[in-house]
């Protein structure tokens, strides 16, 4: 593992695997510019020689209400997952409650809980409270995607302020709450960040919550346009994969500016440092 | 009162006697308990949100499956909630029904050939990628794609990928002589399509993960085994897999957890068909409450009770092996 002695060949065979590994995405890609009539062709072409726009005029189409409702469920989610979180993470990791150790083992288990569970819960509850169907409904239950995750970040972060910074702001007299919001939240943007980010990424994502809550109603995300389009217009592919691609933005995006977060959050709860 | 903080300790007497009575207008706590006492409340003061939320949004929707699943559900008595308790009949008839052996199959093959591969691709690719070539961080960034996108357009992607007719794989098959394999539509290959598809969004979590544990072995380990003329096989199989051997229980045990509740791949690629020959306890149970126009609400939320108790088995012996290793 000899950090200096890349060679060439290393890195040849690391673009080959890398394509490889993204070729699906390419190959949507490419199936988002095909014509219609070359869409069915026996041995399909590599590359989209008479790219059509025809796929993405149908996304502006019929997809934008979907993917403004996604925008506002996927904002609503980070504002509530954040909101929820960070004070809870600040509990756990510096004022130590009771039980706090409980806490932390709770939410570790109900990131374990399957989705469609919790689905099949939310669905008998909302059905009560005529939620279903609605946007602050889906965004409470697609919170509880990343709530649990958000505390595990905001918490191993938050150890890691030195007391010293909090300890000297209360012998001035500041209170828990001022000490939460002038010192302890500003030092925490990195984790705010790789919360927002994750908390973004999975309800924009989601799929579960949305088919069982949301399907048919007036407010559906793009998950349910990309499906409804695969039901209902089994032919244009093109729009199809048209509208996965303008899907795959936010994904894309995100991993391009804030690559360090992603790979922060990933490992984060997996491995200790 | 719950929004004050003290300090343990460190503090000046006259500023303590100053502070004191501006600070302490709850009434019935000696002096002696406060500072604890108060560090207590604000402490609960900061997880009540939480807390409530829990209560609310996890632990009711999950009482309301526990007891979907012990009642007779119609859809009349769903509105109304006035279901008979019928005890544990849910559950014998989900043992009894023809798809509960098939299901119990397809759920074990597709979680343990997902977890295989996903984990032995992103080791080899961790190994890989720990060598520090030019562009591997990069290439190494790509290659969490996968893991990001929606689910819904991964599936999507690799439907029509396997499609019989227009799809590129079959295309590439023909041109080695192989002939058109009915990857979703056939009930010997449905499984298969959808084991492919999510071991592919997999990997990268394998990856991360495993190359960050890569990362914490030292070098000079490396080095040592080189001077003692240990080629890079010998290497690997001595010191990398042993002392990455904690980073792997805890990534196979979460993408156990995590890949016995994956439903989105598999219901929009095949929906569990054809036949059930692709259907896994996570889609049946969706089967039985969503998927007909007749839901069956009850033995859904039974299966889907199975699964929980499933995930929370490995789910604690997770914790239980993070515990120890973050222990010692």
């Amino acid at each position: 593992m000899n950090l200096r002695t890349g060679t060439w060949w290393k890195t040849a065979l690391g673009l080959l695997l890398t394509a490889i590994m993204l070729f699906p995405v390419y190959w949507m890609l490419n199936v988002s510019f095909t014509r219609d009539q070359d869409m069915r062709k026996s041995s399909p072409d590599l590359f989209p020689a008479d790219p059509t726009f025809a796929g993405y005029r149908a996304v502006l189409d019929d997809q934008l209400p979907y993917l403004a409702t996604s925008l506002v469920i996927g904002l609503g989610t980070v504002v509530l997952t954040v909101a929820l979180a960070a004070p809870a993470g600040y509990a756990l990791a510096k004022l130590r409650p009771r039980g706090a150790g409980v806490f932390s083992f709770l939410f570790l288990v109900a990131q374990m809980i399957p989705g469609i569970i919790m689905a099949m819960g939310f669905y008998a509850i909302y059905l009560q409270l005529g939620l279903l169907q609605s946007v602050p409904g889906l965004i409470v239950a697609d919170s509880t995607l990343a709530v649990p995750f958000g505390v595990l970040i905001f918490t191993a972060f938050m150890s890691g302020i030195p007391g010293e910074l909090l300890q000297a702001a209360q012998v001035d007299g500041a209170r828990a709450l001022r000490t939460f919001w002038s010192i302890v939240l500003p030092m925490s943007r990195n984790a705010i960040v790789t919360v927002s980010l994750f908390s973004f990424l999975w309800s924009w994502s989601d799929f579960v919550f949305a088919s069982t809550l949301a399907g048919g109603g007036a407010h559906e995300p793009i998950t349910l346009g990309i499906y409804h389009y695969i039901g209902n217009n089994n032919q244009q592919w093109n729009a199809i994969m048209a509208t996965a691609v303008v899907a795959s933005l936010p994904a894309t995006v995100i991993l391009v500016l804030a690559q360090r977060y992603v790979a922060a959050g990933v490992t984060a709860g997996a491995v200790k440092d | 009162m719950n929004r004050t903080t003290h300090p343990p300790g460190h503090r000046r007497v006259p500023h303590r006697k100053g502070a004191a009575p501006a600070a302490a207008p709850a009434p019935g706590r000696t002096p002696a308990r406060r500072r604890p006492a108060s560090q207590q409340w604000a402490a609960w003061g900061f997880l009540a949100p939480v807390t409530l939320y829990l209560v609310l949004f996890y632990a009711y929707p999950l009482y309301r499956n526990i007891d979907l699943s012990l009642r007779n559900y119609t859809v009349r008595s769903f509105v109304q909630g006035n279901a008979p308790f019928t005890g544990l009949d849910n559950f014998r008839t989900v043992f009894d029904d023809p798809t509960f052996a098939p299901a119990l199959l397809h759920t074990v093959v597709f979680t343990v050939v997902c977890l295989v591969f996903q984990y032995t691709i992103g080791l080899a690719l961790a190994v890989f990628f720990n060598q520090n070539f030019r562009l591997s961080a990069t290439l190494r960034g790509l290659f969490l794609v996968p893991w990001l996108l929606p689910l819904i357009v991964s599936a999507s992607t690799w439907s029509w990928m396997l499609n019989s007719d227009s799809g590129i794989v079959n295309a590439a098959l023909g041109m080695v002589g192989i002939g058109p394999v009915n990857w979703l539509t056939s009930p010997d290959w449905s499984l298969t399509s959808v084991i492919i598809a999510n071991t592919w969004v997999g990997v990268p979590f394998n990856l991360v993960v495993l190359y960050s544990g890569l990362q914490s072995i030292p070098t000079s380990l490396y080095e040592a085994a080189a001077l003692d003329g240990a080629n890079a096989w010998q290497r690997f199989w001595r010191i990398t897999f042993p002392l990455l051997r904690p980073v792997s229980a805890i990534t196979l045990l979460l993408g156990l957890v995590y890949t016995l509740k994956v439903f989105d791949t598999i219901w929009i690629m095949t929906k569990g068909g054809p036949a059930d020959s692709s259907t896994t306890f996570a889609t049946w149970s969706y089967q039985l409450g969503f998927g007909s126009l007749l839901p069956a609400f009850g033995p859904g939320a039974a299966v889907g009770n199975l699964l929980v108790v499933t995930a929370l088995v490995f789910g604690l012996l997770y914790v239980r092996v993070q515990r120890k290793q973050a222990l010692s």
